[in-house]
Formats: structure tokens, sequence, C-alpha cells
């Protein structure tokens, strides 16, 4: 990988978005990841906001971290993320009354997100701002990805909709449609039974973990591949 | 009384923080491989969570709200948080190293523990008064120390099992809280 290389803004964007993933390979923010992942448009909008949120932080502690003591380095991030978090909170009351409805206390709980404050810490602290903004846009958009993915695996099998949407009830019927017309049958569509525990506290936990260990063997599969080849040069 | 025993039920075992609101998710996986770590973690949090509980209350009522300043909670209750946590810390520092040690990193993250920062909001949001607020902080504060100790329990017993080594860490901890939650969804009705 392009360690010995020097960081472009290419570089620290895509190791926070694939090989630094927060959700998948650092574990951070795991709050928000489980609690509000019922509906796809919710995981989309926490991971925007949350994406929001880490690019101006990191660019205001990038700018500020030569005038920053480092004994309050700590209190001083949470005031500038606290700030940014409630412009977003005000922000979606404003002009997203639904989305803000449906996150509720999630939103002001952004500032507690470890995503936001570990970046602060161990990059944007040490880093000039072009740099802070790329780690800002990978990190918030690798989360928002990751969120958003397992709000519609859960929203998919435990309501049987997809951003809203009934997919599942209208591919069975649009199946049994076209199966009816081809073979002049007269099928009832089968009726897609949600399972609600999907969408319930244990199916977030279940699901997080089903995809890391997915997100693991595909990894492991990765570096095996990558040392055979080294073997064979 | 009725009031206090609904909260005490309520935040304890329905509304578990854990099982339940998905706060404090960050300390439950991280701190729990060892029951004694996690006892001490749950005890600090118990005492940041009540206390924070009690101060947000009066920094709403007599700061936030006089001075219509309520659109800076988010602000007021994190640097609530942050001061009272740095108060645990140097008091453990002082009073029991050891258990400082084995917290380590884990213990200035109380402060981005979702848990002490969403009972605040919720205490405001729920309208407590002072005493309501502080009892609510206390036992979802124990609610969250028993979820962290039965899981404790169950992950020490687990590392000692064989397991695929793809399920191991992480995602195999995930999964043992998964079955752990439907175990506390069986509470729903009790209020």
């Amino acid at each position: 990988m392009a360690k010995n290389k020097k960081p472009t803004f290419l570089s620290v964007f895509l190791n926070g978005l694939i090989f630094e993933n927060p959700t998948f390979a650092l574990m951070l923010g795991m709050c928000p990841t489980l609690a509000i992942t019922i509906a796809g448009s919710n995981g989309l909008g926490m991971g925007l906001a949350t994406t929001a949120v880490l690019v101006c932080s990191n660019l205001l502690i990038s700018i500020l971290r030569n005038v920053i003591p480092d004994k309050v380095r700590i209190p001083a991030f949470i005031v500038v993320i606290a700030s940014f978090v409630t412009m977003i909170d005000l922000l979606l009351k404003a002009y997203i009354p639904a989305l803000s409805a449906s996150l509720g206390m999630y939103i002001p709980l952004i500032v507690v997100n470890c995503i936001i404050f570990a970046r602060a810490e161990s990059f944007a602290f040490k880093n000039p701002p072009v740099l802070s903004i790329a780690d800002g846009l990978g990190m918030g958009l690798g989360f928002t990805f990751a969120i958003t993915l397992l709000s519609c695996i859960r929203e998919l099998i435990g309501a049987g909709k997809l951003f809203g949407v009934e997919v599942i009830r209208l591919v069975l019927e649009a199946g049994t449609n076209w199966i009816n017309a081809t073979f002049n049958l007269e099928l009832v569509a089968p009726v897609y039974q949600p399972m609600a525990i999907m969408t319930q506290v244990p199916g977030g936990f279940v699901t997080l973990g089903i995809l890391l260990i997915l997100v693991n063997a595909i990894s492991n599969a990765a570096k095996k591949k990558a040392a055979a080849k080294e073997v064979q040069a | 009384m009725n009031t206090y025993m609904t909260i005490l039920i309520g935040s304890l075992l329905v509304n578990n923080f854990v099982m339940n609101k998905f706060l404090g998710i960050c300390p439950f996986l991280g701190v729990s491989k060892k029951f004694d770590t996690a006892l001490g973690m749950g005890m600090a949090v118990t005492f940041v969570m009540t206390a924070a509980s009690f101060v947000t209350w009066i920094v709403n009522e007599f700061l936030l709200l006089p001075f219509d300043l309520a659109y800076m909670q988010t602000i007021a209750y994190i640097l609530v948080i942050a001061v009272l946590v740095q108060i645990v810390e140097m008091a453990l520092k002082k009073l029991s190293p050891s258990l400082y040690q084995a917290l380590g990193v884990y213990l200035p993250l109380i402060t981005t523990n979702c848990a002490v920062l969403g009972v605040a909001i919720l205490n405001t949001d729920e309208g407590y008064n002072l005493l309501e607020s502080t009892f609510n902080g206390f036992c979802a504060a124990l609610g969250f120390t028993l979820a962290m100790l039965l899981f404790a329990c169950i992950r020490e017993k687990l590392s000692l099992a064989k397991m695929p080594k793809w399920m191991d860490g992480f995602p195999g901890a995930l999964i043992t809280a998964g079955l752990m939650a439907i175990a506390f969804q069986g509470f729903g009705g009790l209020i």
C-alpha cells in the first residue's frame, strides 16, 4: 500500500473510504451505526450529517492546530465539534423536519460519535487543512456507505421496503403477473411476511456481526492473494 | 413514589440503555473482556451519569432557560460532562492506580460515551425535576452496568470456547449481544 509515499488528497480519501473504513475496520461510531439503521433514508441522512460535521471540524481543527495548546486540546475539540453539530441540528430542524424527527436525539449525539473525535485527535491535529478535508470526506463517506448498507439490509428484511418503497411486494406481484401472462395461469402473488426483529434491537447487533464476518472473510482472502503473489515474485 | 418505581424498572430493564437504546455501545464492546474492568468501568460511568444528570438539570434550569439559550444545550452539556470525567480521572489516578491502568484509554472516552450525553438530553426531553433527573441518571447507569457485567461474564466463558477464526472477536461479540438483546426484549411488557 501507499505507506512510504507522500500522502496525497486521493490516497488519504481512499484510505478513509476503504482501507480504514471507520465502521468495518476501525469499529468506531457504533452507537448511531446500530441505533438509527432501521430505514435506508435514516442511514443516508445520518451518514451525510456526520460527514458534514466531520469535514468542518477536521478543517477548523487543522487550521487551529498550531494555536491550540496540547494540554487543552480535548476540550477545544469538543467545543468545535459541538458547535458544528448544533448548526447541523438547527439546519435539519428548519429544512428537513421529517429526517430530524426520525433521527431524534441521535443528532445531538453526533457530538459524541467517536469517529469525529478520533479523526480530530489522530489526523486533523497533525496534518495540513487540505489533507484533513480529504480525510474527513473519506472517513465520512466510508461511514455513510457502511450505515446505508446496514440500513438497507435491515429495512429490506425487516419491513420489506427499500427507502420507503415496498420493493419485495412490487417484485413478487410483478413476477406473478408475468408468470400469469406467459403461462395463462391465475396465481395469487405470495405475501411477504416481514421479519420484524430485524428492525428491532437484536437485528441490529446480529446484522452488523454477520456483515463483519463477510468483511473479514473478504479482506483475509485479499491478504492471502497478495501474500501468494509476493511469494511468486 | 409511583414515578420513581416506573423510572427504576423503565431505565434499568425495559428501556435499558445498551440493550434497547443503543447508547454506550463503544465501552460495552470495548471494555467487556474481563469482569473486573467491566465492573470498574460500570462504577465510573455510574458516578459520571448520576452527577451529570444532576448538574445538567441545574445548568438547564438556571442558565439556559432564563437566558433563552436552549439552542446551546449540546455544547453546555458536553462541557459539563467533560469536566466531570476529568474529575473522575484525577480521583481514580490517586485512589486506584491499577483500575486506572486497566481502563486505559476508555476512561477519557467516557466523555464521548453517548450514554452520558444521552441521559442528560433524555432528562430534559422528559421534563423531569431535579430529583427525578438524578434518579433516572443513576438507574440508567445501573442498567448500563448490569448489561455490561452480564456481557462480560458471557465473554469470559466464550474466550475459552473454540470459535471459528472468522467469528473470533467483534463479530462473535456482536452476535452474542444480539442474543442478549432478545432476552432483554422479554421485559418489554413490564410497564
